[in-house]
């Protein structure tokens, strides 16, 4: 970066928050995937008036500036881009009010989401969304990729809980969405456009979520299915019976095999699926549902069914589940996980499209996903130092795409489309809402800085 | 972008990392981010150990050269190994940063007066003993309380040298010649351990040492104390000398070979030597002459809270006059170790002790002891102390337990900056006084 220009920027928002020094341009090359690009200068704004001196300047100067969360996203929508300005939002990290009286909770952007919900349910209320990435993850990235998690199907999405916003767009102007309020149609409804915008519109500063009460006891069971078309079919019966499922994750058979070869819990090894049922509610309502979904499992051909009588049951049989990730860590050198979304009764067909998939590029893929919401994770396992094996991955990793559009999926449940998915965005949108997307774009940010070469197709 | 393109290795790191590729194993989940506690004080990428192995992997890919900065990033690492008990892949990060220091070595070494005290002076329990003399003699003569008050003005240093007088602890007299070669156990001889001598419990708690061997013949071991024990080379390993703290490990293992057939373990009261300890197996597994001597040693130390846990007569009880307590978990002990129940389990047996939970126990949040890094980085380890008080003070205990004399010290500083009442102790000694009123 050229001296005079860091110069200027260091001196809007003081010395010690922005840095061209050659370790932070490395520390802040990545987010949660294997890919990097090296900024030109790293800014840690620590209030409202950083960010926008951050980005009147750029604006000026037609520097591109990515926004950064807890660098954990799965699509590379937090990687900087060439030349660009790391905005890293993680100083901004205070709960700025929990009320109990309006049910919300204000927080700046790098509060990590966690420790949200444990600050709210100190004071017995409830911020559902739970992606996987919980304890690391940040509330404002969650807000930029609408991230999701495996309770979606019972209590929704970060959307559905965001009521207000406040952001910065490029030129530096400061913008309030919404408010402390459920209802609220005066205007448009600007804000669910900044929601999964991947940081390609403006920069989120504080957020307003709402909150529910939080339920008191959770009960969990745990079924082995032959055929994992019946553990689909069983989720459907579920829902019919009148019960939503906090959770239904499937694991498929190449999963189940990694996580008993890492944590012997002694799961079945022999069956297609495995499928996590857990309910919510007050003790007495959780202890009849479980019962219910129980038999229901049974019923849907599964052949055995583990059902948890307390809590401490219910946490043995999710130690399976948490064990996913570390165990498919174990198995390959890298992954590429996928995350796809397919409505679910197309489900048992994904799956074995993925089968064909890595059967066809001679690479092992395993699958498990929260299928109540038709969610999957199919995970290609890889080494990054085989070229060739890279390029089959490269192959595989589109055709699992294309395969979920063919099915009437998308191509991002809540990982979002970063830089990895960007080549398939057009194939999986309307062209017609394509093109409003980028005169929207256009219209936010004239000069292209937030963010460039994210979201949307290359023009 | 290079997505899909593997990045070359240039062996830098690769030739003293156990291997290179446990550093392209860190999926970059950023899992070790929150519980790091350099990472909660500075919310910088840097000073979290994702960030610190991303620059270890730029330099071995060509991208950085071993910078002043890198070589910094490495050391402001606690060595608190709080990111290896949440890491989803298993990379052992703590031991990897340890290894970086080795690799950026030659480039940026330690200080002149840092190889100094490592190689002569912190080398065993009797060199540090006759070494300590001088500041005995000045802590007598109450010259460091003058020289603070003189020397405290100088700009720059000055305040270094208060901080330096305020830490440092009153140093007791040593245990290391009174204490026979055999102490014969109280009443029935049940078991027989080797007892290993921290440096720094002999020259600056050897009171903690006493409580130790009283402990022990009072639950009936035989207590074998090895004349001419090296200091267990962690200090050493700790600021990449690994020549040094491998000599130590070899003159420690020869030294307890004569004894280790006949004792049912090697106990130490400091959990920083019983991590090392137990870490000499690791340490000397590819020397061909030592791996196997080096396994049967390790496989035999036990923390003395893992040890009187598993050992203690159920019929035999402990009182203590009514008092609220918290336990701070040593990271050595705790993160490395594993050993959280058993520090736990003793304390429970003690009638009398209300024991509350500490907050950030797990992983365990570093008190910024961490070895020397309070002299080393004393900024970042005031904050993470100050930060302890506070949680010492959430839980309204009088009475500050822990097992490992760098956080005892720490502990100590703590209470001594603050204006809160408090006693900080070791276990053992919280356990030696509950046998005596019970006696």
């Amino acid at each position: 970066m050229n001296p005079k220009i860091a110069a200027e920027l260091r001196e809007s928002i003081g010395g010690e928050r922005f840095s061209t020094a050659p370790e932070d341009l490395v520390a802040y090359a990545y987010d949660g995937t294997w890919a990097e690009t090296r900024p030109d200068a790293v800014a840690h704004p620590e209030m409202t008036e950083h960010v926008a001196s951050i980005l009147r300047m750029a604006d000026n100067l037609r520097i591109p500036v990515v926004p950064r969360g807890s660098g954990t996203g799965l699509a590379g929508g937090s990687i900087p881009v060439k030349g660009s300005i790391c905005l890293n939002l993680a100083r901004m990290n205070r709960i700025l009010e929990v009320s109990v009286a309006d049910s919300l909770a204000v927080a700046q952007p790098g509060v990590i989401t966690f420790d949200l919900q444990k600050a709210v349910e100190k004071q017995g209320l409830f911020y559902p969304p739970d992606p996987a990435s919980v304890y690391q993850c940040s509330i404002g990235g969650n807000v930029a990729t609408n991230a999701g998690g495996p309770r979606c199907l019972k209590y929704g999405v970060t959307g559905d809980y965001v009521l207000g916003l406040e952001l910065v767009l490029a030129g530096g102007h400061v913008m309030r969405l919404g408010g402390r309020t459920i209802k609220d149609v005066a205007g448009y409804n600007l804000k669910q456009l900044f929601i999964g915008s991947e940081g390609t519109l403006g920069v989120v500063t504080e957020i307003t979520v709402q909150l529910i009460p939080k339920p008191a006891a959770q009960r969990t069971a745990l079924a082995a299915f032959p055929r994992l078309a019946d553990a689909c079919v069983a989720v459907g019966n579920i829902l019919q019976a009148g019960v939503v499922p906090l959770v239904t994750e499937l694991m498929d058979q190449g999963t189940t095999r990694a996580v008993e070869e890492f944590k012997h819990l002694g799961l079945p090894t022999d069956v297609e699926a495995l499928l996590l049922v857990a309910v919510d509610g007050d003790e007495a309502l959780v202890g009849r549902d479980i019962g219910l979904v129980a038999e229901i499992l049974k019923k849907s051909g599964a052949r055995e069914v583990r059902h948890a009588k307390s809590a401490q049951e219910s946490e043995e049989l999710w130690e399976a589940r948490r064990s996913i990730s570390p165990a498919i860590a174990r198995l390959g050198r890298n992954k590429l996980g996928e995350d796809i979304t397919v409505p679910r009764s197309k489900i048992p067909e994904m799956v074995s499209r993925l089968r064909e998939i890595g059967r066809a590029n001679d690479l092992s893929i395993v699958v498990y996903g929260h299928i109540g919401d038709g969610n999957l994770h199919p995970t290609i396992l890889c080494d990054r130092r085989d070229a060739g094996m890279m390029k089959r991955v490269e192959k595989a990793a589109g055709e699992v795409l294309d395969a979920s559009i063919a099915l009437g999926g998308s191509l991002t449940g809540e990982h979002g489309i970063g830089i990895f998915k960007r080549d398939h965005v057009a194939a999986g949108l309307d062209p017609v809402a394509l093109g409003w997307m980028r005169q929207f774009k256009r219209l936010l940010d004239p000069h292209g800085i937030m963010n460039p070469g994210k979201k949307l197709p290359a023009d | 972008m290079g997505v899909y393109d593997p990045a070359p290795g240039q062996r830098v790191f690769g030739a003293t990392l156990p291997s290179y590729d446990e550093l392209q194993g860190c999926i970059r989940c950023g899992r070790c981010l929150p519980v790091c506690p350099t990472y909660q004080q500075t919310q910088l990428e840097t000073f979290s150990p994702r960030g610190r192995l991303s620059l270890m992997r730029a330099v071995e890919d060509g991208i950085l050269g071993i910078t002043r900065g890198v070589e910094e990033h490495l050391y402001h690492c606690l060595d608190c190994r709080a990111c290896n008990t949440v890491c989803p892949p298993g990379v052992r990060i703590g031991e990897l940063i340890l290894r970086g220091r080795v690799a950026v070595e030659k480039k940026h070494p330690r200080s002149v007066l840092m190889k100094f005290v490592l190689r002569h002076i912190l080398t065993g329990a009797g060199r540090a003993e006759i070494l300590s003399l001088p500041l005995r003699l000045v802590r007598a003569l109450g010259l460091d309380r003058l020289g603070a008050l003189i020397l405290g003005w100088i700009p720059g240093i000055g305040i270094k040298i208060r901080q330096l007088v305020e830490f440092s602890p009153q140093l007791g007299r040593p245990v290391r010649r009174e204490l026979a070669h055999i102490t014969e156990s109280q009443g029935e001889k049940k078991h027989r351990v080797a007892y290993f001598l921290g440096c720094m419990m002999n020259v600056a708690m050897p009171e903690v040492s006493r409580a130790t061997v009283r402990v022990l013949t009072r639950v009936g071991c035989e207590v074998v104390t090895p004349r001419g024990q090296m200091c267990c080379g962690a200090p050493q390993d700790d600021q990449a000398m690994l020549e040094l703290s491998r000599d130590m490990a070899r003159r420690n293992i020869a030294l307890f070979e004569k004894d280790l057939e006949s004792v049912e373990a090697i106990v130490t009261d400091c959990a920083g030597c019983s991590g090392a300890l137990k870490e000499y197996a690791e340490w000397l597994h590819d020397d061909p002459a030592w791996a196997a001597r080096a396994k049967s040693f390790s496989f035999k130390v036990r923390d003395i809270a893992e040890w009187l846990d598993a050992v203690w007569p159920a019929q035999m009880k402990l009182a203590h006059t009514p008092a609220r307590a918290t336990y701070h978990d040593p990271c050595h002990l705790a993160n490395v170790q594993g050993v959280r129940q058993q520090p736990r389990n003793l304390l429970a047996r003690v009638q009398g002790l209300d024991v509350a939970p500490l907050p950030d126990s797990f992983p365990v949040r570093c008190c910024g002891s961490a070895g020397i890094y309070n002299i080393t980085h004393t900024a970042m380890a005031l904050d993470l102390l100050d930060r302890k008080m506070q949680d010492v003070a959430s839980t309204g205990a009088q009475l500050v337990v822990s097992a490992n004399p760098g956080c005892l010290m720490q502990l100590d500083w703590g209470r001594k900056r603050g204006t809160n009442k408090i006693e900080v102790k070791h276990v053992v000694q919280i356990l030696d006084e509950s046998l005596d009123q019970e006696k």
